[in-house]
C-alpha cells in the first residue's frame, strides 16, 4: 500500500508502515494516525517522538517497559503504564504507535 | 477493531456445525523477495513451481521415514476430526487434521502411488494445481502443528509433519510466509526475532537491574557477554521487551541472583526461538541453533539454561544435539539442556528459596500447559515432568490454584491458537477463533472456581492471549508467566519489608 501526501506517493508495506524511514514527516504522521483511527493529541506526539528518538539511538523501538518510564517521567506515574499506552494506541504502544513514528514494525513473539 | 465474528463461548465443549471454506480467505503475508533469498529460497513464485515442489515433495519423502509412513497409513477412523482448535473455532472442515493431511496426501497419491496414479478416482487423487496450491498456502498457515491431533490418532499420525512438509515444498518454489522468513533473516543479521541490537539490548537489561533495585533494595544483575560466567541463558527476545515476559525475565534473574551462581545473557545468541523448524527448515534451524553452541563456546560457560519458550525447548529437548551437538564442553552434573523450571524447583525443592505465597493472593491462578513442552519435551527425571514441575512451582508461589477441565491440559492441551508461525496480525481471525476452545475451558473455571490468572512458559502463548483474551471478554494482563509469579514471591536476602518501602516511599514524596 501507500499514503499520498502533497502529491508524492510513499510507499509503505502491507500493514502500512512506511518503507523509507527518512520520507517521514509529522504531516505524514498525521496521515498515518487518521487510517489508524487517531487523533493526534500532544500525548500521542510524545509517545511519538520517544519512540523516534530512541530508535535513532538504538535502531529499534523501545521495549514496552523502557517506553512506560520514559512517559512517566514525562506525563507522571498516572501516565506511565502500558494501560494508558493502550488507550493511546489501542492496537498496542509497540506496533501501532511504530507505524505512526514511521519506524519498521518490530517483530517476533511479540 | 475486529471484522469478523469471536465465537461465543459454549457452556460445555461443543463440535461445530460444518461451515465449508469458511476460512479459505485466510492467507498470511507472501514472503518480499529479499526475505525469502536471505534463506536461500527464490524470491518469488518460480516458473515451473509444479515439477520443482514434486521434486522436493519426493525428496522429503526420501528424507523423512515419518512423512512417508504417515502418508499411507491414515486410515480415516474419524478420531481426529473434532481435535483441532481452528477446527472447533471455525467449524471449516479442511481445518480437521485429516482434511489438512489430505490436501498433500492427494497430490501424493497422484504422483508417488501406483493407485493413484492409475485409478486416481478410487483414492482420491489430485494433481498440484494452482487451487491445491492455495489451499496449501491457506490451510498450512492455519496448523499451529500443536500435534494435539496426533495423541488422539490410533496411528499417531502427526499433521505438523505435513504442515512443515508443505511450507518447506512452498519455500522452494518461492511461496513463502513473510512473518517467520523476515524473522529467521533478523536472527541471521543480528541474533534475535526482534532485530535488537547489543547496544539496545544492554540498555534495556540496566533498565531493568534499575528497576528491581527500586522496588527491593537489592542489587540483582541482568549480566550480558560475561566470559567464564556458569550459566549461559537462551530466553525469547520478547522477554526483552513484551509485557508480561519481561517480568519473567526478572523472576530468572531473581532465581539466579539468590542461587548465587555467576550467569549471562548473550548478545550473539540472544534468541531461543528457532522459528526454522515451523517451516521445516532442516539447514536454517541447524544455522540458528549453531549460534547458541558458538555463544556457549566463546563465553566459556558450564551450563546452558532455557527460559520461557515453548518450542524452543523443544528445539533445545529433543533437536540441539542431533543439529548441532554433542554439547560434551558443558557440566554432565546437570541436564543438558535444563530448562528455567527445573532449575528454580530443583532450588525449591531443596528449601534454597523463600517464597512469600501471599504476595499472589489477588490471583486465583490456573496452568495452560503450551503444546511443544507438553507434547514434545520433558522435564526433570519422572515421566510427566514438563506437566508437573510448572505447576509444583506455581503452588509453590501461590495459594490458589485450580487445573482446567482434564481434556483440555497436559498432554491434551488444547494450543492458545498462536503457535507454528502463527502469532501474527494478518492472520488474526484465525489466531482469535482457534482460541475458543482454551477460552471455554477457561471460562468453566473462572465461573466455578474463579479463576482470575492463567500462567504460561511460552512467549507465543503469553503474546496471543494477551492480545485474544479481550475479545472474550478476560482482561490482557490475566495470561502470566510462571517466573513472574515466582518474581512476585521471592524473597531476597536483604530485600526491604512492605513497612521499610512504604517508609521509603514516603520519604520520597
Amino acid at each position: 500500500m501507500s499514503y499520498m501526501y502533497n502529491g508524492t506517493e510513499i510507499a509503505a508495506d502491507e500493514e502500512g508502515y512506511i518503507t523509507e524511514i527518512s520520507l517521514w514527516n509529522k504531516d505524514l504522521a498525521e496521515l498515518i494516525a487518521q487510517d489508524e483511527n487517531i487523533d493526534m493529541s500532544d500525548d500521542h506526539w510524545e509517545v511519538v517522538n520517544f519512540l523516534r528518538n530512541y530508535y535513532e539511538e538504538y535502531q529499534i523501538a523501545p521495549a514496552v517497559r523502557v517506553l512506560t518510564k520514559a512517559i512517566k517521567k514525562s506525563l507522571g506515574p498516572e501516565k506511565g503504564n502500558s494501560k494508558y499506552l493502550y488507550e493511546l494506541f489501542p492496537y498496542g504502544p509497540a506496533k501501532q504507535a511504530c507505524k505512526i513514528a514511521g519506524l519498521p514494525k518490530p517483530t517476533g513473539c511479540i | 477493531m475486529a471484522d469478523y465474528d469471536i465465537p461465543a463461548l459454549p457452556d460445555y465443549p461443543e463440535i461445530p456445525p460444518i461451515k465449508r471454506d469458511v476460512m479459505a480467505h485466510s492467507q498470511p503475508y507472501i514472503a518480499a523477495p529479499e526475505h525469502q533469498e536471505a534463506l536461500g529460497f527464490p524470491g518469488e513464485l518460480v516458473d515451473d513451481w509444479h515439477d520443482k515442489a514434486l521434486t522436493k515433495f519426493a525428496e522429503l519423502l526420501k528424507e523423512s521415514r515419518a512423512l512417508q509412513v504417515f502418508m499411507d497409513s491414515c486410515v480415516k477412523c474419524g478420531a481426529c476430526t473434532d481435535k483441532c482448535h481452528y477446527f472447533l473455532g471455525t467449524g471449516d472442515p479442511k481445518n480437521m487434521p485429516v482434511a489438512r493431511q489430505d490436501l498433500m496426501r492427494k497430490v501424493y497419491r497422484k504422483h508417488f502411488t501406483w493407485t493413484g496414479k492409475w485409478l486416481p478416482w478410487l483414492v482420491g487423487a489430485e494433481d498440484l494445481t494452482q487451487e491445491v496450491l492455495d489451499d496449501w498456502y491457506s490451510y498450512f498457515h492455519q496448523c499451529s502443528q500443536c500435534r494435539r491431533c496426533s495423541v488422539f490418532c490410533p496411528y499417531g499420525i502427526d499433521t505438523a509433519e505435513f504442515s512443515m512438509a508443505a511450507r518447506e515444498i512452498m519455500d522452494h518454489i518461492g511461496k513463502g510466509q513473510k512473518y517467520c522468513n523476515e524473522i529467521i533473516g533478523k536472527v541471521h543479521k543480528i541474533g534475535n526475532n526482534l532485530g535488537l541490537p547489543e547496544k539496545a539490548l544492554a540498555n534495556t537489561l540496566e533498565g531493568l537491574e534499575e528497576d528491581i533495585e527500586e522496588e527491593t533494595g537489592v542489587a540483582v544483575r541482568l549480566p550480558l557477554d560475561v566470559e567464564g560466567a556458569e550459566i549461559l541463558l537462551i530466553t525469547p527476545s520478547a522477554d526483552f521487551f513484551a509485557e508480561p515476559h519481561v517480568d519473567s525475565l526478572i523472576g530468572y534473574a531473581k532465581v539466579f541472583h539468590q542461587a548465587g551462581v555467576s550467569w549471562t545473557i548473550s548478545s550473539y545468541a540472544s534468541e531461543a526461538a528457532n522459528f526454522a523448524m515451523f517451516i521445516g527448515a532442516g539447514e536454517q534451524m541447524k544455522m540458528v541453533a549453531e549460534r547458541v553452541r558458538k555463544a556457549a563456546i566463546d563465553l566459556g560457560v558450564r551450563r546452558i539454561i532455557v527460559g520461557e519458550c515453548g518450542h524452543a525447548w523443544r528445539v533445545a529437548y529433543n533437536f540441539w544435539n542431533t543439529l548441532v551437538g554433542p554439547f560434551d564442553f558443558l557440566d554432565p552434573d546437570y541436564p543438558v539442556p535444563q530448562h528455567i523450571c527445573e532449575f528454580t524447583w530443583d532450588l525449591i525443592e531443596r528449601g534454597e528459596l523463600t517464597l512469600d505465597k501471599s504476595a499472589n493472593d489477588h490471583m486465583t491462578l490456573t496452568f495452560h500447559d503450551s503444546c511443544n513442552v507438553a507434547r514434545a519435551s520433558s522435564m526433570g527425571d519422572k515421566p510427566g515432568g514438563q506437566f508437573e514441575i510448572p505447576r509444583n512451582i506455581i503452588k509453590a508461589c501461590c495459594n490458589n490454584f485450580v487445573d482446567m477441565a482434564a481434556d483440555t491440559i497436559r498432554e491434551s492441551t488444547f494450543c492458545c491458537g498462536g503457535g507454528g508461525g502463527l502469532l501474527t496480525d494478518d492472520l488474526m481471525e484465525i489466531r482469535a477463533k482457534g482460541a475458543m476452545p482454551r477460552m471455554q475451558a477457561l471460562n468453566e473455571v473462572a465461573k466455578s472456581e474463579g479463576v482470575t490468572h492463567m500462567a504460561a512458559i511460552c512467549a507465543i502463548c503469553k503474546t496471543q492471549f494477551a492480545k485474544v483474551m479481550p475479545e472474550y471478554g478476560f482482561e490482557m494482563d490475566s495470561i502470566v508467566g510462571v517466573h513472574q509469579l515466582v518474581s512476585s514471591a521471592i524473597v531476597l536476602d536483604g530485600q526491604r519489608t512492605e513497612d521499610e518501602e512504604t517508609a521509603t516511599a514516603s520519604a520520597a514524596e
